[in-house]
């Protein structure tokens, strides 16, 4: 392999846009026996963030695994960004993230200091997580592959699930949407400079401040937007709370260079795969299809979708505005409807 | 006739998007490989004022773009 490799074309898909459809998933899994546990708090049954089990009256477990392929070509942003992505999940859940295990997949001829610098980003970002990395698992394969499992805590009084939303909640998002879009246009040399830099500063900008915003309020569920889309998200929310979603597009922060991109057809295979789950529980009033191709594309690493008591939704904005890239009220949540989202 | 087949997404909407803007002409052919390349250059393909028959050919797909 030569030093300048580019590690994206390694990668047959980009980031969380490597994740198997959710549908897909759901008849993977389907018929298998799943056992529980009194103590086992938010298992797979609600498709949420994490596995959450209660150890004391004041202590419950975040657990959680994550990784893909490249979505750059550099090795050290690459580290950093599908740590960002795997610590992302203990924070929409509410938890703090303490312990993490790398999980790494290397071709033999992948140059030992490209090597070292994933794992440096990996171990950076999770060191600025206040985390700690303690060991891992690496193996060949043709295919570079990074992420990590995490381990993290929250009060079991204080978990916040994907599914504990209540009608008359406001809806807020902390990042820009339209990442999935800039890394596809990347693969194609059609992004420019600045939409690179964009894409690496947001995919590399921890959830941590969000969540430390969000505990401070009346947040009744979180996600983060990863690799179904804002629609595929939002609608695990919504049906998993029973309401409808009322998403207003106009107050979206969609990047426009990915807005663009989408005008042009390109687009990543995981925008249509989660289009294609989703599709037939949304309302699409007249919204341009570009702007609807931005709501289901793949996010890596992407913001926390929080669910808040509409008393509280002005202020922890104010606090969000200070602390996440891009602090939105997108929407609010109604009692259930004939379809789960409905965009206006 | 672009051949696009082989390539994965968003090549096949690029190299479509190239010979549209090249000559500008009245039907183009695109041959690809995948649902995504059929659906991506549909969507640029309409937006650029052509209209987009998919034919199946085995494994693959023609398209066809004929201006409005």
């Amino acid at each position: 392999m030569e030093q300048d490799m580019k590690l994206t074309k390694l990668a047959k898909c980009a980031g969380c846009g490597a994740k198997v459809g959710a549908g897909v998933l759901a008849s993977l899994l389907d018929g298998i026996r799943v056992h529980t546990d009194p103590k086992l708090l938010v298992g797979f049954d609600k498709s949420d963030d994490a596995s959450v089990y209660q150890v004391s009256e004041d202590l419950a477990l975040v657990q959680t695994l994550d990784f893909f392929p490249p979505i750059v070509d550099d090795p050290y942003t690459f580290g950093q960004i599908a740590a960002t992505n795997a610590l992302s999940d203990v924070y929409a859940m509410g938890g703090e993230p303490k312990l993490a295990l790398n999980i790494l997949c290397i071709p033999a001829n992948m140059p030992k200091e490209a090597v070292h610098d994933l794992l440096r980003g990996g171990y950076d970002k999770v060191y600025e997580a206040g985390a700690l990395i303690t060991g891992g698992h690496s193996i060949l394969d043709d295919e570079p592959k990074y992420g990590l499992s995490v381990t993290g805590f929250v009060h079991p009084d204080k978990i916040l699930t994907n599914s504990g939303a209540h009608e008359g909640d406001v809806l807020l998002f902390t990042k820009p949407l339209g990442i999935g879009i800039l890394t596809t246009a990347h693969k194609a040399d059609l992004l420019s400079e600045e939409g690179a830099a964009l894409a690496k500063k947001l995919m590399t900008t921890l959830n941590k401040s969000a969540r430390d915003c969000m505990v401070q309020f009346r947040t009744h569920a979180c996600t983060d937007v990863t690799g179904f889309g804002m629609m595929g998200h939002l609608y695990e929310m919504a049906q998993g709370s029973n309401l409808t979603a009322v998403l207003d597009t106009n107050a979206i922060d969609i990047i426009p260079e990915a807005l663009s991109f989408a005008e042009l057809g390109v687009l990543p295979e995981g925008m249509y795969r989660n289009r294609s789950y989703v599709e037939e529980h949304v309302d699409a009033g007249n919204v341009a299809l570009a702007v609807q191709d931005v709501l289901y594309d793949p996010q890596t690493a992407g913001g926390l979708l929080m669910a808040v008591h509409p008393e509280d939704a002005d202020k922890l904005l104010e606090m969000l505005k200070e602390n996440v890239p891009s602090a939105q009220r997108i929407g609010t949540l109604t009692k259930p409807q004939e379809k789960r989202i409905i965009l206006r | 006739m672009v051949d696009a087949r082989g390539y994965s997404c968003p090549i096949p909407v690029v190299m479509t998007q190239k010979a549209l803007n090249q000559t500008k002409p009245d039907s183009l052919e695109v041959l690809v490989d995948a649902q995504t390349a059929v659906q991506n250059i549909t969507r640029f393909a309409t937006a650029q004022g052509y209209g987009v028959t998919v034919t199946e050919q085995g494994q693959d797909y023609l398209l066809t773009l004929r201006k409005n």
